[in-house]
């Protein structure tokens, strides 16, 4: 039902007080592929994602979602789109459960066993009423990526950093987890400074070059 | 015809006439009104203030409304021009808004027996002068200058709304407690030889921050575009 | 596959998920209400305790306590979303924005300007306002309160990702405050005067409308310029 979802973008300039980040990028992402955008530190990858997934306003050029450009129908592209940014969005006060449940609440109509699931795929079972203050870093990173096993419309995943405060056996199966969903016509768009080992047709690479 | 350039290039065409024209304006609106128009027969030579007065009150807050669209227009179309030209307006709006409480202050002290009555004039004036005081100061907390012309447009836009708001209800709260104010302009009833003089500085004066304002900008706009190559050229050709 | 949300149910999830936050946080709740009486009882120890001048002053006294409570309150509104990513999550939601940001006002509303309106009575009756007059206190900070966490959160967006918002949201917003406050002491004045005060909840119910219609679009804005920057 869901088609061949494409992402591209074209003429991608980004101006940041008078230093120019990137100037006309273009890339396209299709259903299957894993985009990993790497570069030194300060050359704009969390730019580039913010540009993409839409909350950075400070670029010219062009952001298309299958077709049509994002701009026009931003309810629609948001409601494919995944989104986990520097800081996991996760509340203190609140229990994994209940993070969970507001995060995809805005999405969809969730049921508990569905959290619960999640919460158990990303070893946080038996802390699902846990306030987050009392969980590890890690941990706190762990509630927001439970956000990726839940199934859903949300297709596109755009994410930054998304190893930081992982230990080595959950690195290996989030590496798993972008595969399959990518293979199940995902898309994955992150950075990372973690050396990736994906055995997959659909992995590339966007090496962004610091400008002079 | 927005582009930077382009507007550079014109403005320093317009320039020299617009100050010319500004600085005749201000010494005929000045002097005519200063020493040449009849005195009050209520006030006495006090009322020679509005010369000054009237023309910096009326800047004030056409200055906030040109800054408001000007910041709007950036906002929704993203036009670098107006961004710059709503920055600039802002120091400029404030200045004249501080002379007309200035000015206001001074006349009230002959006319009312002291420096400050709470006037719904003055008091209008003085929350118009904290509107632009917020706007300078929201603009240099913000490092990013983008981030900063779009939040600086978002609150100018506001204060927009709000300021016949603010002026209604402050007329309104000033007939409520009916203080010992005494009306002192009655545009309608001015004598003709008090009101060429004060038309004549009232343009005069328009001119002249159309002036301050584009020197502003023209600043403004070689300090952004440094980078920019016809910037560059027209730095390297002088120096 | 999954069921799509309503933009109610959107509304509130973002409800039920900001009255547990302030449930869990009572100090935010609670602090606002303490200063809201202390500044007020402030006013008498500077100007001593005479009841007749403590009548005059008191409808002001009350607003401007309200105003400087719900002012102190307001930094808080997107600050700890802002600082966790959840405001991201908001804006990235298909929901629009303003739904949300209605929710987060109504919200805030209710654990600060509703305490505030429910405790005004009690501060009426230490500062002699007469017991004619005091359903005008209630009922004019009922109507003004909504109308100062609407204006407030305008500049709690735009403030919210710098460092030092909390004494720049003053300097922006109070002067936006204004018209509240001479509605809200007005109505309070003409109960006391034994004159029609019904008219100035009016006006403040005409305000209340047209911050309802424009507020919404304009935090919904100032927000998305403080998250891009």
């Amino acid at each position: 039902m869901d088609g061949l979802l494409q992402l591209s973008v074209s003429d991608l300039t980004c101006e940041r007080d008078g230093r120019c980040l990137f100037e006309n990028l273009a890339f396209t992402l299709c259903s299957g592929d894993v985009l990993q955008v790497s570069g030194p530190n300060g050359v704009g990858k969390t730019t580039l994602l913010r540009i993409v997934a839409g909350l950075s306003l400070d670029f010219h050029g062009q952001v298309d979602w299958c077709g049509s450009p994002v701009d026009e129908d931003k309810p629609g592209f948001h409601s494919h789109l995944l989104y986990m940014g520097h800081q996991p969005g996760v509340k203190a006060t609140m229990s994994p459960e209940e993070n969970l449940r507001w995060a995809m609440g805005l999405h969809y109509s969730i049921t508990v066993q569905e959290i619960y699931q999640a919460l158990e795929k990303v070893g946080l079972r038996g802390y699902e009423d846990v306030p987050c203050y009392r969980l590890s870093a890690g941990q706190n990173r762990r509630v927001a990526l439970a956000r990726l096993h839940l199934k859903n419309k949300q297709k596109l995943w755009i994410l930054d950093e998304p190893f930081t405060a992982i230990d080595l056996q959950g690195t290996a199966e989030l590496e798993q987890l972008m595969v399959d969903h990518a293979k199940d016509g995902g898309l994955v768009m992150m950075t990372t400074h973690h050396e990736m080992n994906l055995d997959y047709s659909g992995f590339r690479k966007l090496a962004l070059e610091p400008s002079v | 015809m927005a582009s930077p350039k382009w507007f550079y290039e014109f403005s320093g065409k317009c320039l020299p006439w617009v100050g010319g024209l500004a600085l005749i304006g201000v010494l005929t609106g000045i002097i005519w009104g200063l020493l040449f128009t009849p005195p009050d027969y209520l006030q006495g030579n006090s009322y020679r203030i509005i010369f000054l007065h009237v023309p910096s009150a009326s800047l004030a807050l056409t200055v906030y409304v040109s800054l408001a669209i000007s910041a709007g227009i950036g906002f929704i179309w993203k036009i670098k021009l107006a961004d710059l030209a709503a920055k600039c307006l802002a120091p400029i709006g404030a200045s004249f808004c501080a002379l007309a409480l200035v000015t206001g202050a001074i006349w009230g002290k002959p006319t009312w027996g002291t420096w400050w009555v709470w006037d719904a004039r003055l008091t209008s004036m003085l929350i118009l002068l904290f509107l632009y005081l917020g706007l300078i100061a929201l603009r240099e907390a913000i490092t990013s200058q983008d981030t900063a012309a779009r939040a600086c447009a978002v609150l100018s836009m506001v204060g927009l709304v709000n300021i016949p708001i603010i002026k209604f209800s402050v007329d309104w709260w000033n007939t409520l407690h009916q203080g010992a104010t005494i009306k002192v302009t009655k545009g309608a009833s001015m004598a003709p030889e008090m009101l060429i003089p004060l038309l004549i500085s009232i343009f005069a004066f328009y001119l002249f921050c159309l002036f301050v304002f584009l020197i502003r900008l023209r600043t403004e706009i070689v300090s952004r575009e440094q980078r920019t190559s016809w910037v560059r050229g027209m730095l390297g050709v002088r120096s | 596959m999954s069921q799509s949300v309503s933009l109610l149910q959107g509304a509130k999830t973002i409800f039920t998920r900001d009255i547990r936050l302030a449930v869990r946080n009572r100090g935010d709740m609670v602090n606002p209400l303490i200063f809201f009486v202390l500044v007020a009882s402030l006013f008498p120890l500077g100007v001593g305790p005479d009841p007749k001048l403590l009548t005059i002053m008191g409808g002001g006294v009350i607003w401007v306590s309200a105003l400087l409570a719900n002012l102190l309150a307001m930094d808080s509104l997107f600050r700890s979303d802002y600082e966790d990513g959840s405001l991201e999550l908001l804006l990235l939601s298909p929901q629009p924005l303003w739904v949300m940001v209605m929710a987060k006002v109504v919200v805030h509303w209710l654990i600060t300007g509703l305490p505030l309106t429910l405790l005004s009575p009690v501060l009426a009756v230490m500062f002699d306002v007469p017991g004619e007059a005091i359903p005008a206190v209630f009922l004019t900070l009922l109507m003004g309160t909504p109308l100062l966490s609407l204006i407030g959160a305008i500049g709690a967006g735009l403030t919210v990702g710098l460092r030092k918002g909390g004494i720049l949201l003053s300097l922006l917003i109070l002067p936006l405050y204004i018209p509240v406050l001479i509605l809200g002491t007005g109505c309070i004045g003409a109960a006391i005067s034994e004159l029609p005060w019904v008219p100035f909840l009016m006006w403040q119910g005409a305000l209340l409308m047209l911050g309802i219609t424009f507020a919404p679009l304009a935090i919904a804005a100032s927000l998305r310029v403080s998250i891009s920057g």
